[in-house]
């Protein structure tokens, strides 16, 4: 007994006299970033279930969707084949789709007390906001291998450079992270998960169809344009189309596309740090 | 013992024009187990908020090993474990995983974090069950995991919020049981409880609130005798106190609570 409580006041002893140490904490915050993610990641390999369940709707979107519109040419894409155009904006699609429905499990996690325990114990908040983001990131890579699959069977003319593969990483990794954190805030402002969901299929739509993820911006009417070029979803598309597809190119370049992306990234974390805490209230 | 470890003065807490907590003061010494008990709506989990620094109070202090809840939260985040009313264990994660998730989100240094959890799982009984998914334990295996959980970093002061609720009763004294050993080792405990008996088998004292405020504060035999009747049970002090009969009134409440806490019944299995 006495043992145990000499623990404790050293404990309390070695709390006053700590100062603050930024070093330290910028590495504890990274470290405990990826322990958040690793909880994640841990949940995904005890049912991975829901992977597979996700890779449906991209396959339909370029069986069906993809087969007619190549065949009819509808919609200019260039010297690019239909197919071609479409499977990076695809990918963008599926990783969005992972990606937006993510805040709901803060909503579970709300009513299950799991926040709670969370906002009580010493762990950064935006470590928990940026673990859960990069979690989404991991759901996001095997969307893409499921679209890798496809895209081979359909004969896409993908580019298998090292580089660019790294690239497609990095894309959809960033942005699985910005569509999972808005989702958060979504979720941190309805708090229910009725509201949510009703919210979160019309937030969806506009986003996939308001981008150049399935047909040229060019197409567009003038007010539709602004609107895509606020879409951080047209930068990850433009950056996926360069880096995935043979001969593809990036229209806005690639410093603009991972500029654009960072800092919504960054933007959404600050939001998301910021309304969290009030999940608990 | 006799040392301070937590004191609350004329802590307040409003919701615009309701007043959950109505300016109350007390301190909890070292190695107690102090109950919080009243009816839904009383202040109690309201109070649990603040001190755990989930909620900024609207007036008034508290401190925790003389650390302020609102200044220095994060270091009050550091000495305190919360185990929330609902089942917040991750049903997803195995029992082991959950307590080695928390050892690193702790800093428990990664030499002595496999020794801990295996003495904590050792000691909460659930050696057996360590590497099986936490949604296949029962009510009661799961919330001695969450204390595990919550006091694997030997926090100083140890929050419970309804602890017991939905246990059948060979669960509940199985939790009574290591509540009391962890409070002889010298972890401060502040638990909030429904259960009258709850509160009589395990607290050193007890503060009763009603509507915001303390009716009533002291060890449950001082209760009994500021009523003049030292046979009674907590039940007629809490009826002497506040008015109400406890018993009338059903755990869990209105009913977004008691949805929540069926649904969480059916996601764990």
């Amino acid at each position: 007994m006495s043992q145990e409580q000499g623990v404790l006041q050293k404990d309390l002893d070695r709390l006053q006299t700590e100062s603050f140490d930024p070093i330290k904490w910028i590495i504890s915050f990274i470290y405990k970033t990826f322990v958040i993610a690793e909880l994640e990641a841990r949940k995904l390999k005890h049912d991975p279930t829901e992977l597979l369940t996700r890779a449906a709707q991209p396959a339909l979107w370029m069986l069906v969707f993809g087969e007619v519109f190549t065949r009819v040419r509808a919609i200019p894409t260039g010297n690019m084949s239909y197919m071609d155009f479409m499977a990076p904006g695809i990918l963008a699609q599926s990783v969005l789709f992972v990606a937006i429905f993510y805040g709901i499990s803060i909503i579970w996690e709300r009513d299950l007390g799991i926040v709670h325990k969370f906002l009580a114990s010493p762990i950064p908040r935006a470590s928990i906001v940026l673990g859960k983001a990069l979690s989404a990131g991991i759901r996001a890579v095997s969307q893409a291998v499921i679209i890798y699959l496809l895209s081979l069977l359909l004969h896409v003319k993908l580019s298998w450079d090292p580089l660019n593969l790294l690239g497609i990483l990095f894309v959809i990794i960033i942005s699985a992270a910005l569509f999972s954190t808005f989702s958060l805030i979504v979720a941190c402002i309805v708090k229910t998960r009725e509201r949510f969901m009703g919210i979160g299929q019309v937030l969806t739509m506009p986003l996939f169809f308001a981008s150049n993820a399935i047909y040229p911006i060019a197409i567009m009417p003038g007010w539709l344009k602004a609107v895509a070029h606020f879409n951080p979803l047209t930068y990850e598309v433009d950056a996926l189309r360069s880096f995935m597809i043979n001969g593809g190119i990036s229209q806005y370049g690639l410093p603009f596309d991972f500029g654009a992306l960072l800092l919504s990234m960054v933007i959404l974390t600050v939001i998301a740090t910021i309304l969290y805490p009030s999940v608990a209230r | 013992m006799g040392k301070k470890i937590l004191e609350l003065k004329n802590l307040t807490k409003r919701f615009g024009e309701f007043t959950a907590v109505n300016s109350i003061s007390y301190s909890i010494n070292k190695g107690e187990i102090f109950g919080l008990v009243g009816p839904n709506g009383a202040g109690k989990t309201t109070t649990i908020k603040i001190l755990t620094t989930l909620l900024p109070a609207t007036s008034g202090e508290a401190n925790i090993g003389g650390y302020d809840v609102t200044r220095n939260a994060s270091k009050v985040r550091r000495i305190i474990g919360y185990v929330p009313q609902m089942l917040s264990a991750d049903g997803n994660l195995t029992g082991y995983e959950n307590l080695l998730v928390f050892a690193k989100l702790y800093d428990i240094p990664s030499k002595e974090r496999e020794q801990r959890i295996i003495d904590s799982l050792h000691f909460m009984g659930l050696s057996d069950s360590a590497g099986k998914l936490v949604k296949s334990y029962s009510g009661g295996m799961i919330r001695r995991l969450e204390i595990a959980q919550a006091v694997l970093h030997k926090p100083l002061v140890l929050f419970l919020d309804e602890p017991t609720v939905g246990l059948d009763p060979v669960a509940r004294e199985a939790v009574w049981e290591y509540v009391k050993v962890l409070a002889e080792r010298g972890t401060t405990v502040l638990m909030t409880t429904h259960y009258m008996e709850e509160a009589d088998a395990m607290c050193s004292r007890i503060a009763i609130m009603n509507k915001g405020n303390i009716a009533a504060i002291g060890s449950p035999m001082e209760l009994k005798a500021s009523i003049g009747d030292v046979d009674a049970n907590l039940n007629k002090v809490f009826e002497y106190y506040s008015g109400k009969s406890l018993e009338s009134e059903e755990p869990g409440g209105n009913f977004k609570d008691v949805s929540r806490t069926r649904r969480v019944a059916k996601r764990l299995g």
